[in-house]
Order: structure tokens, then C-alpha cells, then sequence
């Protein structure tokens, strides 16, 4: 589904990333770990389509399309969707107004009939209750005013609302206790299938004890150095990233 | 002196002094005539006076306006217009049409006891109270030509007095409209005053008809006894041919709060001072308002608030929207004095341009001259945010719309800190056929 | 509590070390100012007829103009007659070698921390010292020759580089700008000239040294500086006077210009005599400063910390006329005892894709007051011009103010323009943390101020930065570590 080749990236003068190489399935729940300043963030938006970063080198295949060739808004439509680490605020612009807004834009781009409001009300309610969010949240802006875990469940509401292909969550485990750590893995388990690929970016190996990934990648430098499954999560969480500064550059990923 | 540009309003001035001879006391002759020399010696602004660099007033001023003695109500576009000014029959009702007060079309409810809610033309016959101590405003300032004009025409406006304790269920709604033909002018003046711990909301909103345009003069002195409570708004919807100066000037005792929405939305050019005197301590201000001048319309928005005594807490918020040919300006001043320790005053001033032949002058200014104070200003001009627009976008959102959400959101910032329901929906209304959102 | 506010005190009433005066016989001209000045002024330095017409059209426009009085500061007013508008120290009309300067001045500029023998000085900084009226020496002239670089007094270069001159001369500050620098037009006396060939980067620091010595003088010097395409220079610019009871005036103009990817970083450290403790004495600085990014990629950046002077007049200004052209402007200035400032900065924007920085901190003192004032002007075809201004005030002690007058005005959709401005104290709570960390309370102080400040020392060369840091009674040395 996704098919990154040597993407290389620069913020100004910057370079971060130095030729990154990965392939992601559908059905799919990568994790990407990495120590911090890596470049973790600037991938899961490069891959949104911020326009912050220039890339230089490489490509990236979504869906077998070229992804860094569209606009922000068209990959969402195509399915592309980024949790933010750091949701943003919008005063004024009502949560309901916004996600209809979005739900019915990504519709008429790919020429489906618009939701009708009734049914629109009905799966707000039905996603609501799934990750124990009150309705009342809807009537008020965009993020704003909302605490650190209610914006990271808003995330993970509008991915529900939005049913993306793939889904990149940037962070979403930092600011979250356990208890809401528990409510949104939840959330992000109950859309895991076959159809749907995810990408979990995360500093702790303690998201991954509750969305199990199927493979696991430490990036670093701006390249991912070393690839696994599951257990390599475990590895980091006992040794830390300190090994990745004795000299095990070698291991290039697929 | 610089004699012509004035000639009308002498030759008004003579004429109304002649008819109200009769009846207003001899005090009243010599405060409107000692404010009528004042104003002679001022002239009207020109840009040179820094108050009014950015704003050419002087051309529009300087029309040889008439003058309003009395009023016919002939055409049908007073009613019109004053259906157009209602917000909600529950409120109180006071109307002004050019000036004159108009008791068929006011309405008082039952009112607690002691609440006198009446016209200041009624009170100046009965020369009430103290009135002539009330009327008397400083006009020192080389800027104050306009508060010198209005004093030499004072004649009509809402007189307003809660007793101590008394909470106002029901808000007070001034309007003030100008119909009658020719190019008139008006001058009302509304004084309001809060005793101890009482509680109440102004509505003030100004319409006119079309036709060769008028000019609105007015003045509201507002009185806040402590801890009294006043939630003042203006809508201010001139026709956009017309001429609107205004001031309000607040003073305000301990532990009072003021709450001050000013929405501009009409007038060719539309200036509108706040003057806040915080004169206690543990004193709440916010000053919220909102500008939206298109075409040639221009629109300045002049505020200062002076912090006198320590602990007051003061909020500031403007926000601009313009268009097309459309001019703004801002100047908020922020002036604590030395014994106003531990102040705390917050400003910032917003504005949106939506077109590169509109111009927007921002101001925002501290002095400072006491040390233990938290003041920070913040103006910021320009393009909506990046942040909200790529997450907007990243959900799908096409650009286009993502700029018309921020947009609407922008405005209605201001418009949801109305607490009064029927003027928040209004407000919702115009903002919605002006900058509203398509059906999603 | 109360030691505290001895130690702000103290802090605020700091003694001013260069207040010396030098006995030195000088050619003066009697106090006044007319035309016959002006011509006098002009033949002294035999100048051509051009520059003699410039500036009587400079005086006879003054004498048409009014003090400004929109400023945030108070004096009595100047008598302009009784100033002397050129004092020069007598010495023999054209010096072959340092050698021949007479020796009390070089002992004055060696007092002041500023050697003027090359083998004493350090060896990346050129020093042009300016004693009243006129240029004393100018050190590492060949050294910059050879690189083509011109760095000499003003009145030489209006001999050997006329053209130069008359055509960048006023090209930025016309001779009509203000009260001040038509003043200034009309009676300048010296002051520095630098050109930048093209391509060149400048070898060294530039350095002027501005001394008022003379009685009831008034010292008006001119700078200008032209960067040719792909140039480079940093110019670095100190002043000093003596203590003297009577108010002093210094009216100076400073052009400059910067061609095609060019690039001028001018930095100020300003002590003139601020009078005493009473407020009695001072120099009134009245200054016009201004720079043209008149290139394409063209930079201009002006850094200033104003410790002296008990007025202060000065807002460097930059005109971003070419493309993606940047202008700066940081500042600290500092007002104790009686000094008043009133400064700031002016950013036009006209070309597409400028961009300017404005940090300034005031930091006020005593009965000190200090104003920032800045205009930010985005024109029409200022396309994706960017703004950013900050303005911090810190306050010590209850008798002084800060005050913040921002204008901006913006002309283009794609513009933006951001202010910030906050203003705040020397907490008690900051200086209780510190020296619950061990720090005296003298340290703690000298240490937020510093702090405060840190965003315009670290773009100051660094051998300003450390005497900036050394004005303001402040060192971290030993109390940090």
C-alpha cells in the first residue's frame, strides 16, 4: 500500500531524512521508534503532505500513485490520515461542522453521494460512544480549551469518522495517562483490518503493549537502521537507543 | 478663527439656543455655550493631531449638516428601519429618531424599584439630580473637538440609573435612529449609572436610511459604583453613506466589571473611542471588538484604558476583517500609573485583509510607569494560520474552504463572547451573510 | 527586601568612567549658527563648491522647520545658537604617520580602551577616531586598500572620492528629512566613509570611535558606507565625552547602502556622558540612521545598546526596496538616573519576499524613561512580506517607566506582520530562587538583566558584546559555573 524509496528531506538548511526505505501492507500495524530528533515526526508529515519540508531525493507510492505529488487535502481524501502529536486549535469553528466538513469533502472527491445529516449524527454518536467521548464536546471549537488527552481521543475520533486507508499516528501515546492510553489503543484496535494499514510513530515501547504492531523499525539519523518484529520493541524498552551509538550502523531495512 | 468649515454648526447653534431658550436652565445655555467656543478654537481634526493621523475626518465632518428640531415620522422608513433595529421584544426599549426621543415606539417593562430607565431631555426639564456636573466632560485635549460639539448640542439621550443591589433581569436597548431627510446630524448623549453591586446590560444600535448622508455625533458616560456590573454592547449599522463618531467613557469603582462588545459593521467612516478609567481596585474590564468595513468604508477603533489603582485586571481583543478599498485602524492604549501596582492588562489586535487595495494602521501602545505590572500587547496582521489551515487541509478539507472556515471563525471569536442570546444571533445572522459557510 | 532595593539602587546610579576631559588647545570657531558658518565650515575643509550649496540648501531648509514634538521625552528647549558647531584640536594640517598625531590624544583614546598604535590594537579591527569635529587617524588604511576597501575620514573622501560622494551623499537621509538631520546636513563636521568593492568581503572589523572633548560643542558627524554587489562589512561604532555640567548636542546622520547580495551589519555601543545623578549634563542624542537594502538578497542589520546619553533620539531604519532583501534591527537601551530615550526602528517594506527582525529591550531605571517606538509599513507590492517585532521593557524599581508605541501598517493581503510587547520586573521570586542557589543578590540582578538582554548581545561582534556587558555593570564572570 505504501512503498517508501530513498526519501530524502530538508526543513531549510536542515537535512532530516537521509534516505528512508520502507514498505507497509495492507492489513499491516507498523511501528516506527526512534530517539528523539530522529526525524520520526518529520516523516508522518512529509507523508501528509506539510509544506514545511522540501524533499530532494526519492518517492514515496501510495495506493501505487505517486503520494508526493498531491495536495494535502487530496491525500486525505485518498485516504491518508496523520494523529497529530500536537492537534491544533481553531476557535470558532464548531468540532461537528468541521468533521461533517471534512467527511463530505473527502465524499465529493472521490464522487460519492454527500452523508446525509441524520446519518452523519448517527455514526458521530455510535464513534463517540466508542471511545467514551460526550457529545457535548462536538458543539464546541475545534481542540480548543481541550486537555491533552481529549485532543489525542479527538484524533482518534475524526480517523474513526474519517475511515482513512492509512492511518498515521504521530505521538499519539505522549500527554496520556493509562487509563486514556487504554481508550484510545482501544480506538485505533477497533479499526484494524484487513484493508487498512497503520503507522504507529512512538518514543515508548509502553503504546505497542496495546496496539501490537506486526513489524517494528528504529530510525535514526534520519535513516531507519534497524528493522524486527515485536521483540525488537521489547529489545529498545531493556537497552534503550544507546546501542544505535556503537557503531551498529550496518542494518539497512526493507 | 478658521471660521468657514464651522459655519453650520454655528448658524445650527444659534438657532437651537434661540428655541431651547425658553426652557433649559440658564445653566444649560452656558455649558453648551462655553462648549461651543471650545469647539470653535479646536476646529475639526485634521491629521496633524496625532489621535487623528490616520483617519481624514475632515472632509465628511466639515458638510454643512442640519440640525434636527423636530421630527415628523412621516416615512415609512423609520418603521422600517426600527423593525430592522429589534432584537427582542422582552428587552426594555427606549428609540431615538434623530435625536429626539419617541415614546410610541418605547417600551418600558416593570421595573424594580428605584430603576429610573428614561430620556434626558424629560430629565433636563424636571433639571434633576446632577445633571449639570454629569454633562460638564473635559474637552482639554486637542482631539476632543467632537465631546466639545456634542456638549454644545446636548439635548436628548437614555438616561439610565440603577439603585444599590438591583440586578436588571432584562436588558436595556437604546436605538438610535436617523431618518429624516436632508444631511442631519444628531448628538445624543446617554448617561449611565450603576450603584453598589448592581447589575445590568446596555444594547446600543445605531441605523439610518440612505438618502445624502448624515452624521451621528454621540456620547455614552457610564458610572460604575463597586462591584456594579455593566455588559455593554454596540452594534453599530450607520448606512455606509453616513458619518458615525462616537465615544464611551467609562469610570469605573472598586471591584466593578465591565464588559464592553463593539461591533462595526456600517457607516462610510465610523470612529469609536473607549475611554476606561479604572479609579479601585480588584477592577475586571474586557473590551471585545469586532470591525468589518468593505467598499471605501473606514473604520478606527481608538481604546485606552487607564489603570490608576493596583489589582486591576484588564482584556482587550480587536479583530478586523477588510475588503475591497477598506480602511482600519487601531490604537489601543494601555496606561498604568504608578500606584497601579499589580496590573495585569492583556491587548491584542487582529486584523485580515482581504484585498491589496484595503489598508490597515495598528497602534497598540503602553505606558508604563509603575514596575510591579504584567502588560503584554500582541497585534498580528496578515495571513490566516498556517497550522490550522494544513491540519484543516489534512483532513481532507479542500483550501478553499479551509479559508472560509478560518475566516468565520476568526470573526465569530468575538461574536461568541456576547452572553445575551437574541444579540449573539443577530450577530451569528450578519456574520453568516457576509462571511458564512456553505452547507457541508 | 530592602537590601535589594540598595543594591537596584546602586545599579540604577552607576559612576560613568569615561568622563574625563582632555587638555588639548583647539581651533574653534566662535559659538552660532548662520550662513557664514556653513561657509566657513566648508572652507576649512576646502571643500568643493557642490557640497558648500548642499548644505546651505540643508541650513535654509532648517531654518523652516520645527523641533519635533511627537516624542516621549522632555527638555528644555535648545538654544542652537549658543552651541559651537566646529572645535578641532590643534595640530599640523596633514598627518604623514600615527607618529605625528600629538600624544595626548593618543593617551586620551588609549584611556578609553581604544589604542590606536596598529601593533596595540587588535589586529582584525580598524579604528577611525573622530576627536570633535574631525578625524584624528585611521588605522589599517593600507591593509584595506590592498583589498580595495576605502575606510577614511569623511572630509578625505570628499577630496580623493568626490564622485562617490556627491552620488550616495543624502541618497538615503535627504538633506530635508528632519529637523535633525537637515541640521546636521548643514554643519556636519567629519565622520567615516567606507566602500565595499564588489565581491568583497571586508578583512576586518570597521571601527569608529566618536569623542566629544570641546566645551558647548556640538558634534555632528556624517558615516556613510556603500556594500557593492556580494560585499560584506561589519562596522562597529563606539562613543564617549566627558562629564560636563551644560547639556551637549550630537546630531549625527549615518547612510547606508547595500547593492545586489550584499551585506552591512552595523553595530552601536553608545556611551555619551548621561549626566549626573540630579540629571544635570548630558549629550543630547539626536541621531537619523537609516539603510537601504536598495539589492536584491541584500541585508542590513543594526544593532545598538545605548547605555549613555541623557536623551536619546534614534530609530535606525532600513528600506527593503530590492526582492527578498532582510533588514534587523536589535536593540538594547538602558535608562537610569534622569536619562530619557526615545527609540526604535523604521522597516519599509517595498519588495517582494522582505523580511525584518525587530528585538528591543528596554530596560529602565531610577527615573528613567524609556520608550520603544517602531513603524513596520508593508506597501502594496510588498508580496509575502514578514514582520516580526518583539518588545520587552524590564523595570527596576517604582520611578521609572517603559512605554511601547508600535505602528504598523499593512498594504498587502499576503503581508504579515506580528507584535509582541510585554513588560515586566526583576522578580522578587527570580532573585529569591538564585540566591537560594547561592548567588549574592548583586549577581542574581546582573544576571536576569543579562538574561534579558542575551538575544541582542549574541549578535554583537564579540569584543562589543563583552564591553555591552561591562557598560551595563554587569558580569556573569565568576558568579556562573
Amino acid at each position: 500500500m505504501l512503498e517508501i524509496k530513498n526519501l530524502h528531506a530538508r526543513s531549510e538548511d536542515t537535512e532530516i531524512l537521509k534516505g528512508i526505505n520502507l514498505s507497509v501492507a495492507a492489513g499491516e500495524v507498523h511501528a516506527i521508534m526512534g530517539p528523539n530528533g530522529s526525524g520520526k515526526s518529520t516523516l508522518a508529515h512529509v507523508l501528509a503532505g506539510r509544506e514545511d519540508y522540501e524533499i530532494t531525493e526519492g518517492e514515496v507510492t501510495y495506493d501505487g500513485k505517486d503520494l508526493l505529488d498531491m495536495e494535502i487535502e487530496e491525500r486525505a481524501a485518498e485516504g491518508v490520515f496523520l494523529a497529530y502529536q500536537y492537534p491544533v486549535e481553531i476557535s470558532g469553528v464548531s468540532n461537528k461542522y468541521f468533521l461533517k466538513a471534512a467527511i463530505n469533502s473527502i465524499r465529493k472527491h472521490n464522487e460519492q453521494p454527500l452523508i446525509s445529516r441524520g446519518d452523519f449524527v448517527a455514526m458521530l454518536k455510535e464513534k463517540l460512544a466508542l471511545l467514551g467521548m460526550d457529545k457535548s464536546m462536538m458543539d464546541r471549537s475545534v481542540n480548543e480549551g481541550f486537555s491533552g488527552g481529549e485532543k489525542k481521543r479527538n484524533e482518534i475520533l475524526q480517523m474513526a469518522m474519517l475511515e482513512p486507508k492509512l492511518a498515521i499516528l504521530d505521538e499519539t501515546d505522549s500527554g496520556l495517562d493509562i487509563d486514556a492510553l487504554k481508550i484510545v489503543s482501544e480506538g485505533v484496535n477497533a479499526l484494524r483490518s484487513p484493508e487498512r494499514a497503520i503507522v504507529v510513530v512512538t518514543h515508548y515501547q509502553r503504546l505497542l503493549d496495546y496496539i501490537v504492531p506486526d513489524k517494528v523499525h528504529v530510525l535514526a539519523g534520519g535513516k531507519i537502521v534497524r528493522s524486527g518484529d515485536k521483540s525488537l520493541a521489547l529489545e529498545l524498552e531493556d537497552k534503550g537507543y544507546s546501542f544505535l551509538n556503537e557503531g551498529t550502523e550496518a542494518v539497512a531495512a526493507s | 478663527m478658521i471660521a468657514t468649515e464651522n459655519d453650520a454648526y454655528q448658524e445650527s447653534f444659534n438657532q437651537f439656543q434661540t428655541e431651547q431658550s425658553a426652557t433649559a436652565p440658564a445653566w444649560l445655555t452656558e455649558l453648551r455655550q462655553a462648549a461651543m467656543t471650545r469647539f470653535t478654537e479646536l476646529g475639526i481634526p485634521t491629521k496633524r493631531i496625532e489621535d487623528w493621523r490616520f483617519t481624514n475626518v475632515k472632509s465628511l465632518a466639515a458638510k454643512p449638516y442640519q440640525n434636527v428640531q423636530s421630527i415628523s415620522l412621516a416615512s415609512g422608513d423609520a418603521e422600517e428601519l426600527l423593525q430592522r433595529a429589534k432584537l427582542d421584544d422582552s428587552f426594555h426599549r427606549l428609540v431615538f429618531v434623530n435625536g429626539h426621543y419617541v415614546s410610541q415606539w418605547s417600551t418600558q417593562h416593570e421595573l424594580p424599584e428605584g430603576v429610573v430607565i428614561e430620556n434626558l431631555a424629560s430629565s433636563i426639564r424636571e433639571n434633576s439630580g446632577d445633571l449639570q456636573e454629569r454633562l460638564s466632560l473635559e474637552t482639554s485635549d486637542e482631539a476632543a473637538a467632537f465631546i466639545a460639539l456634542n456638549t454644545a448640542f446636548v439635548n436628548d439621550g437614555a438616561l439610565i440609573d440603577i439603585p444599590e443591589g438591583v440586578v436588571l433581569d432584562r436588558p436595556i436597548h437604546l436605538i438610535f435612529l436617523s431618518v429624516e431627510s436632508g444631511q442631519t446630524v444628531c448628538h445624543p448623549r446617554n448617561l449611565i449609572r450603576l450603584g453598589k453591586g448592581s447589575r445590568a446590560a446596555v444594547i446600543e444600535s445605531y441605523l439610518g436610511r440612505e438618502g445624502e448622508g448624515y452624521f451621528t455625533n454621540a456620547i455614552t458616560q457610564i458610572e460604575l459604583d463597586k462591584s456594579a456590573d455593566l455588559d455593554h454592547h454596540k452594534l453599530q449599522h450607520e448606512q455606509t453613506d453616513s458619518l458615525h463618531v462616537a465615544s464611551t467613557h467609562i469610570d469605573q469603582k472598586d471591584s466593578s466589571e465591565f464588559r464592553s462588545h463593539y461591533f462595526s459593521f456600517g457607516s462610510l467612516m465610523a470612529r469609536n473611542e473607549i475611554n476606561c478609567m479604572l479609579d479601585g481596585g480588584e477592577i475586571v474590564a474586557t473590551l471585545n471588538g469586532l470591525y468589518m468595513p468593505t467598499g471605501e468604508q473606514l473604520m478606527d477603533c481608538r481604546t485606552r484604558i487607564d489603570h490608576a489603582k493596583p489589582n486591576c485586571n484588564t482584556y482587550e481583543l480587536y479583530k478586523g476583517i477588510l475588503d475591497d478599498h477598506a480602511k482600519g485602524v487601531f490604537n489601543g492604549k494601555i496606561f498604568v500609573h504608578q500606584d497601579a501596582q499589580k496590573t495585569d492588562a492583556k491587548q491584542s489586535n487582529q486584523a485580515l485583509l482581504l484585498s491589496d487595495d484595503a489598508v490597515v494602521n495598528t497602534k497598540p501602545q503602553l505606558e508604563i510607569y509603575a514596575d510591579d505590572v504584567k502588560c503584554t500587547h500582541g497585534a498580528t496582521i496578515g495571513e490566516l494560520d498556517e497550522n490550522a489551515l494544513y491540519y484543516l487541509r489534512s483532513r481532507g478539507v479542500s483550501k478553499d474552504l479551509a479559508r472560509k472556515m478560518l475566516i468565520f471563525a476568526f470573526a465569530n471569536d468575538v461574536v461568541q463572547g456576547v452572553e445575551i442570546p437574541a444579540v449573539r444571533q443577530h450577530l451569528e445572522t450578519i456574520l453568516l451573510s457576509s462571511h458564512g459557510l456553505p452547507d457541508v | 527586601m530592602s537590601s535589594e532595593n540598595a543594591l537596584l539602587e546602586e545599579y540604577a546610579q552607576r559612576e560613568y568612567e569615561h568622563g574625563f576631559i582632555t587638555d588639548i588647545e583647539a581651533d574653534s570657531i566662535p559659538a552660532g549658527l548662520s550662513e557664514d558658518v556653513v561657509r566657513l565650515i566648508s572652507q576649512k575643509k576646502n571643500e568643493p563648491e557642490w557640497l558648500l550649496e548642499w548644505r546651505l540648501k540643508a541650513y535654509r531648509h532648517w531654518l523652516t522647520l520645527e523641533e519635533p514634538n511627537w516624542h516621549n521625552v522632555k527638555f528644555p528647549p535648545i538654544d542652537y545658537q549658543a552651541s559651537v558647531y566646529y572645535s578641532a584640536p590643534k595640530q599640523k594640517p596633514k598627518l604623514n604617520s600615527l607618529d605625528e598625531v600629538d600624544p595626548v590624544l593618543l593617551e586620551t583614546y588609549e584611556k578609553l580602551g581604544i589604542p590606536l598604535e596598529e601593533q596595540k590594537v587588535l589586529a582584525n579591527v580598524a579604528v577611525d577616531a573622530v576627536f570633535d569635529s574631525v578625524s584624528i587617524v585611521t588605522t589599517f588604511r593600507e591593509t584595506l586598500e590592498k583589498h580595495g576597501v576605502i575606510f577614511c575620514p569623511f572630509s578625505e573622501a570628499v577630496q580623493r572620492f568626490p564622485e562617490l560622494v556627491q552620488k550616495y551623499l543624502g541618497s538615503v537621509v535627504p538633506y530635508s528629512d528632519n529637523f535633525y538631520a537637515s541640521l546636521n546636513s548643514a554643519v556636519f563636521s567629519d565622520g567615516s566613509f567606507c566602500y565595499i568593492p564588489k565581491g568583497v568581503r571586508c578583512p576586518m572589523e570597521l571601527s569608529t570611535y566618536f569623542r566629544i572633548n570641546a566645551q558647548n560643542t556640538g558634534q555632528f558627524e556624517r558615516t556613510l558606507i556603500i556594500a557593492e554587489e556580494g560585499s560584506y562589512v561589519s562596522y562597529l561604532e563606539g562613543c564617549t565625552a566627558p562629564k560636563r555640567d551644560e547639556n551637549q548636542l550630537h546630531a549625527a546622520v549615518v547612510e547606508l547602502v547595500a547593492m545586489d547580495d550584499a551585506q552591512i551589519k552595523y553595530s552601536t555601543v553608545q556611551n555619551w556622558y548621561p549626566g549626573d545623578a540630579e540629571g544635570k549634563g548630558g549629550i543630547y542624542n539626536f541621531v537619523t540612521k537609516r539603510g537601504a537594502c536598495r539589492g536584491e538578497n541584500s541585508k542590513i542589520s543594526w544593532t545598538q545598546v545605548e547605555t549613555g546619553s541623557a536623551i536619546t533620539w534614534k530609530y535606525p531604519s532600513v528600506i527593503l526596496q530590492g526582492d527578498n532583501s532582510v533588514g534587523e534591527f536589535y536593540s538594547v537601551a538602558v535608562t537610569a538616573n534622569h536619562q530619557q530615550a526615545d527609540t526604535g526602528t523604521k522597516m519599509i517594506h517595498i519588495g517582494k519576499n522582505t523580511k525584518s527582525t525587530i528585538i528591543s529591550k528596554g530596560i529602565s531605571a531610577g527615573v528613567g524613561q524609556n520608550s520603544y517606538r517602531g513603524e513596520v509599513k508593508i506597501m502594496k507590492g510588498a508580496t509575502n512580506a514578514r514582520n516580526f517585532s518583539q518588545c520587552d521593557s524590564l523595570l527596576i524599581g517604582d520611578r521609572c517607566g517603559a512605554h511601547t508605541f508600535p505602528y504598523i501598517e499593512v498594504r498587502n493581503t499576503t503581508g504579515k506582520v506580528e507584535h509582541e510587547a510585554s513588560t515586566s520586573k526583576v522578580g522578587e521570586d527570580q532573585i529569591y530562587y538564585l540566591r537560594q542557589r547561592g548567588l549574592p543578590t548583586e549577581d542574581a540582578v546582573n544576571m536576569i538583566v543579562n538574561g534579558f538582554c542575551k538575544e541582542v548581545y549574541d549578535v554583537l561582534p564579540m569584543e562589543f558584546a563583552v564591553e555591552a556587558r561591562k557598560l551595563l555593570n554587569v558580569s556573569l564572570e565568576g558568579s556562573v559555573g
